[in-house]
């Protein structure tokens, strides 16, 4: 083992319930039923789960949600808006920080 | 990308020989062979129930030179069904219950005698498939095919791999989006896929690339909101069909090194319930030459039939063909990947 991520160890995700069987189970129900379709389509799941997939920046998503929306019908243009979305939440959401940052400048300054 | 291509054919690439074919699937390791995966879901060996669909392929020439076509067809092919083959067909669906021919290619307009082929099965109370591949329509002396349709009701099948033109173009040459939506509109203006018509319009997607179709009836409602709100379009049905790696598709894969991958994928996928109903079980699929296979994807493998029975429409006889043994090939994995696929689109709902 001389690096962290292994693209072949995707396929291998189901050994995590080798030794927590009953949870991996229960994981594995809620998983499936959350990506089936309902008031949000395949789709529209497939690519938030894109988007999120870049923002916890897990490369096996990636490649999970990049084949899973191409399936479902998705192109790669909304799949680049979607990765701009989670890029904007991400961006905005350290700059939106910098109100705290300035607010205890405030108070610490004269 | 040009809009017309050389064929494997023309370009004399090794991919052409549906043996060379055959022979590059079988050096992609596989987890278990197809027969393995039927015979662990008690399916070995699978066996014809009757034959409900003559599928007939009148010949590879087509306008067109989509990079998945699993048929190399294209303007450069000149194999035509022979007038002697054709008569044998009409006559084979005259003298069997066969209730339903499917007339494909190449784009089957192209054939001189297909709008014949068409009236004299509908004149016998066939139910008649056209697989169209809709830029025919537009050329000059097709343009009058969606009333000749009407006329004979029959059931068009068209290939629109996505509501947006960029997929399409990628995978069937530039333009044919545009030229696609409006063959649309003009199947649509002699009533096909309006309410009460009883004329019916589907349409086909293959994903464009290397992966699966998604959840089909999913799709369909995807597909019908954005025909419809970007281009006033209505259809019937939508289909998903696997690409199945052989011929074009089979030289893509290999090319963008995707091949064992994707044979990966397909293996992983197989579902029993979707090869209890792989199409071959109830279909019969004739080659321009009067050759009879399993389906129309053996047919390109140059998979004839198994058996004693006949090898030729010429020779037929139902009561050899009707529960034959199916041919089979790690190809078939296309075909029981998750939801299944067939030219009638997922066979698990
Ligand atoms: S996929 Fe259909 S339309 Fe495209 S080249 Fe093949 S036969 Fe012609
Ligand atoms: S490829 Fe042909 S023979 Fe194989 S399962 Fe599919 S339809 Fe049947």
């Amino acid at each position: 083992m001389d690096h962290y991520y292994n693209a072949k160890d995707l396929a291998r995700f189901s050994e995590i319930g080798e030794e927590a069987g009953p949870l991996w189970q229960k994981f594995n129900a809620w998983y499936t039923a959350v990506f089936a379709g309902g008031a949000l389509s395949e789709r529209e799941k497939a690519l938030i789960a894109l988007g999120v997939a870049h923002a916890v920046q897990c490369p096996y998503c990636i490649d999970a949600y990049t084949e899973s929306c191409l399936e479902n019908g998705a192109d790669t243009e909304q799949m680049t808006e979607a990765v701009h979305v989670a890029s904007a939440i991400r961006g905005g959401a350290s700059l939106v920080h910098g109100v705290q940052m300035r607010n205890k400048a405030k108070q610490l300054g004269m | 990308m040009g809009r017309v291509l050389p064929t494997l054919q023309k370009q004399h690439a090794p991919l052409a020989s549906g043996a060379e074919q055959r022979a590059t699937l079988a050096t992609v390791p596989l987890a278990r062979s197809f027969k393995e995966a039927l015979a662990q879901s008690s399916l070995y060996p699978l066996r014809a129930t009757g034959v409900d669909i003559l599928q007939i392929n009148v010949g590879k020439k087509c306008n067109q030179t989509c990079r998945h076509c699993h048929v190399d067809a294209g303007p450069d092919r000149t194999e035509m069904m022979p007038r002697d083959v054709m008569e044998k067909c009409l006559e084979v669906l005259a003298t069997t219950d066969i209730p339903t021919v499917d007339i494909t290619g190449g784009a089957p307009e192209l054939h001189p005698d297909f709008r014949e082929l068409v009236a004299r099965s509908h004149a016998i109370g066939k139910h008649v498939m056209d697989r169209c591949n809709l830029t025919i329509l537009l050329l000059p002396n097709y343009s009058d095919l969606p009333e000749f349709f009407a006329e004979h009701q029959v059931e068009v099948i068209c290939s629109l791999p996505h509501y947006r033109a960029k997929q399409t173009d990628s995978q069937r040459g530039e333009g044919v989006f545009d030229e696609s939506i409006e063959a649309l509109h003009r199947l649509n203006a002699v009533g096909y896929g309006k309410p009460d018509s009883g004329l019916v319009v589907n349409l086909v997607m293959n994903p464009v690339g290397a992966f699966l179709p998604g959840n089909q009836a999913s799709l369909e409602r995807e597909w019908k909101r954005e025909l419809k709100h970007r281009h006033g379009i209505v259809f019937n049905n939508l289909y998903t069909i696997t690409n199945l790696p052989i011929s074009r598709f089979l030289e893509w894969l290999e090319e963008s090194d995707n091949l064992e991958g994707y044979m990966t994928r397909l293996v992983n996928a197989f579902n029993p319930g979707a090869a209890q109903g792989v199409m071959c079980r109830n279909t019969l699929s004739v080659g321009w030459d009067g050759q009879l296979y399993d389906c129309d994807f053996n047919q390109m493998l140059e998979l004839g039939l198994a058996g004693d029975g006949p090898r030729s429409i010429m020779d037929f006889d139902i009561a050899q063909i009707r529960h034959r043994e199916i041919v089979v090939g790690p190809h078939c994995f296309a075909c029981t990947a998750g939801a299944g696929s067939s030219c009638g689109g997922a066979t698990v709902t």
